[in-house]
């Protein structure tokens, strides 16, 4: 398995435009906001948390339908499910390999997406927490969707309709979380609820992906 | 056995065996179903009816276990082009075992070691899946086409390869409409259902 992550990471750093147009997808979604709602600080700092989870969201969502894609069509795949690795270690190291790849990149653009909000500067550090662990859940419910669509002919369109929906509940801890925090109220309650659904996220939907790519 | 894709039966009605150090060739008309077989063959298409007993047990019980068995050379090579030759083999000798560099020997491809994978002629990507093969033995090896693209040395290494298989026990199926270097290989023929 750590060689199938190296073999990801090392992908990932010969191909870097994948993680980059993510990052940049990011930015520019967030750079969006202030032309369309105007300048005015209150309005954009009451926007900021929702719009960031939702950009990240997007954003992370952006690679997803190549992660099994790529792997069908040159043949690596089958390969992979002979490799002696099960089909739950393949799509956990895929999940991880993903959320290394385009969520942690994301989270080092947090702090411009968040000035570019109006984000208070004391609710910075939770809102990386609130959009590394909603992107997390994302890596996972997505590798999930990306195994169940490989293969389906409009697989690319809809994969977002299936995962974006199930990303509800990540989007609503995580941006009242950043809330709570910009307000200066507490925000670990609301964390803690993204932890619970990562740790769920975690085994279950590995288990599902394993799943769909033996059932291909 | 049998198998379906779709509501397509692909070819039913089929019985074979093969011994250890034995080769089977596959032969028929396009889409008779060889690919297909060999798929099945790997649990990589369910079977609709019939069983695939290894040892006289049922092979596709333990997945892992019997993946871990065999060897399949798919028409696509499976090669990441942005990874250099000796990475790419590297990755796979992590999971396989055995000496990448020496594996590179056998199809004559170690002076391209650190090239990335998409300088390689078609031929060559061919010789470095055929690498695959000399990594570390196994029981079985799924060949589809493998000659395709290879130059006349190259047939000949592949045949010292599947010499080096077949006489530590080693079974092969290969599906191919070219002769192979497979000496004393029965046929097995497939005819379309079409």
């Amino acid at each position: 398995m750590i060689a199938l992550l190296r073999r990801e990471l090392l992908l990932a750093m010969r191909h870097p435009a994948d993680t980059l147009a993510a990052v940049l997808f990011f930015l520019l979604v967030t750079a969006l906001f202030p032309f369309g709602v105007g300048p005015a600080p209150e309005m954009l700092a009451r926007l900021a948390p929702g719009a960031l989870l939702a950009a990240a969201l997007l954003a992370a969502l952006l690679p997803l339908d190549r992660l099994f894609g790529a792997e069908a069509e040159d043949g690596s795949l089958d390969q992979l499910l002979l490799s002696g690795l099960s089909g739950i270690q393949i799509t956990a190291v895929k999940a991880a390999g993903h959320w290394l790849t385009t969520g942690a990149p994301l989270l080092l653009a947090t702090p411009i997406a968040g000035a570019m909000l109006n984000l208070p500067v004391a609710a910075w550090g939770v809102a990386v927490l609130a959009l590394g662990l909603a992107t997390l859940f994302l890596s996972f419910i997505g590798t999930a969707g990306a195994a169940l669509t490989l293969g389906a002919r409009r697989g690319g369109v809809l994969l977002p309709l299936l995962v974006l929906p199930l990303a509800i509940p990540a989007i609503i801890f995580g941006a009242a979380g950043i809330e709570a925090a910009a307000s200066g109220l507490p925000a670990r309650p609301f964390l803690l609820l993204l932890g619970a659904l990562v740790a769920a996220a975690l085994p279950l939907a590995p288990l599902a992906a394993g799943a769909a790519l033996r059932a291909d | 056995m049998a198998v379906m894709r779709g509501e397509r039966v692909v070819f039913a009605g089929l019985s074979f065996s093969v011994a250890a150090g034995e080769a089977l060739l596959l032969t028929g008309p396009n889409g008779a179903g060889k690919s297909t077989l060999l798929r099945a063959l790997a649990g990589l298409v369910p079977l609709a009816e019939g069983a695939l007993l290894w040892e006289g047990m049922d092979a596709l019980a333990d997945r892992v276990a019997h993946a871990a068995r065999l060897r399949y050379l798919a028409h696509a090579e499976a090669l990441k082009p942005g990874l250099t030759v000796a990475e790419n083999l590297r990755f796979w000798a992590s999971r396989w075992g055995g000496d990448p560099s020496a594996a590179l020997e056998a199809v004559a491809l170690a002076p391209l070691a650190e090239l990335p994978a998409r300088m390689l002629s078609a031929g060559q990507k061919r010789r470095l899946a055929l690498a695959r093969l000399a990594l570390a033995p196994c029981a079985l090896w799924l060949l589809d086409e493998p000659s395709v693209g290879l130059d006349v040395a190259s047939v000949a290494r592949f045949g010292d390869l599947l010499a080096r298989h077949r006489s530590a026990g080693g079974a092969v199926l290969a599906a191919t409409h070219v002769p192979l270097p497979l000496p004393g290989a029965r046929e097995l023929r497939l005819d379309s259902q079409a």
